[in-house]
């Protein structure tokens, strides 16, 4: 475990860096989607693995895919055939695909089950959601107040000038 | 059974994502890039919290993490949709031109 940790956070750090050095904007996305999947390795070694779950499906799913979408729309990278062309054809791939690899690693080393390599103290799913919709139920009612107010003035914010009259 | 992660790491390394995230922030000037580097931050925030809760074995540390990441929907569903009114509106994604208040 120890091991794990910190294989994920030399991927995690490379990555984050990679991130804020790119000029190329698709591939500091992938960049930080690969972050975010090493944190939540992270996570799962410091045994939350319900943060490791909703780090990978929320944050590197959701979230990223909504980026991805405004940068469809906007529309930044024009020329996209020959760019992608020119992409493969570079050596542009091989860091992230090293970096995704030794995640891919330790996914395969922690379902493998080595003897000897038992899982941490974890604070398991049936505690965190106890205590959620316990002591915590107000504020997980004030998150999804703050969800609420966040799609509606995405909404309202997104809209195209000029269809308000509709 | 290996021993546990020291709280010491686990923090330093929230520490070091958390100031990469200000680096790209304070020295980008495309907005989407300012807006994931934000996500970078808050990230790492989370980090420190799964890291304190692992320490004591309480299920908080992940409660603020689940309450985190709410935060950083909301604040991205809103930073995208600013993100494309300011591209329709000034045709550009840098910063710098947003620096003139006009009436």
């Amino acid at each position: 475990m120890m091991l794990l940790f910190y294989l994920a956070a030399v991927v995690a750090v490379i990555a984050t860096v990679c991130v804020i050095v790119q000029t190329n904007i698709v591939h500091a996305l992938i960049y930080l989607i690969l972050s975010l999947l090493a944190v939540a390795v992270i996570f799962y070694t410091l045994g939350a693995p319900l943060a490791a779950m909703l780090e990978a499906i929320v944050y590197a799913g959701a979230i990223m895919v909504l980026f991805l979408f405004v940068i469809m729309m906007l529309n930044l990278g024009q020329n996209t055939r020959e760019q992608e062309r020119a992409w493969l054809a570079g050596r542009g791939w091989i860091l992230p695909a090293l970096l995704a690899a030794v995640l891919l690693a330790q996914l395969l080393y922690v379902l493998s089950g080595v003897e000897g390599m038992s899982a941490p103290e974890q604070v398991g799913v049936m505690a965190v959601g106890a205590r959620l919709f316990g002591p915590y139920v107000l504020a997980v009612e004030l998150a999804s107040i703050l969800l609420l107010a966040g799609l509606i003035s995405a909404y309202h914010l997104a809209r195209k000038p000029g269809a308000e009259d509709e | 059974m290996m021993g546990a992660i020291p709280v010491e790491h686990g923090l330093i390394l929230a520490g070091i994502l958390f100031s990469l995230g200000l680096i790209g922030v304070l020295t980008r000037r495309n907005i989407v890039f300012v807006l994931m580097s934000l996500e970078v931050m808050l990230n790492a925030c989370g980090l420190a919290f799964i890291v304190a809760g692992s320490r004591w074995e309480q299920a908080d540390g992940q409660i603020m993490f689940v309450l985190i990441l709410t935060l950083a929907a909301a604040e991205v569903a809103v930073g995208l949709g600013l993100i494309i009114q300011m591209y329709r509106r000034f045709q550009t994604v840098d910063i710098n031109v947003l620096s003139e208040l006009k009436g």
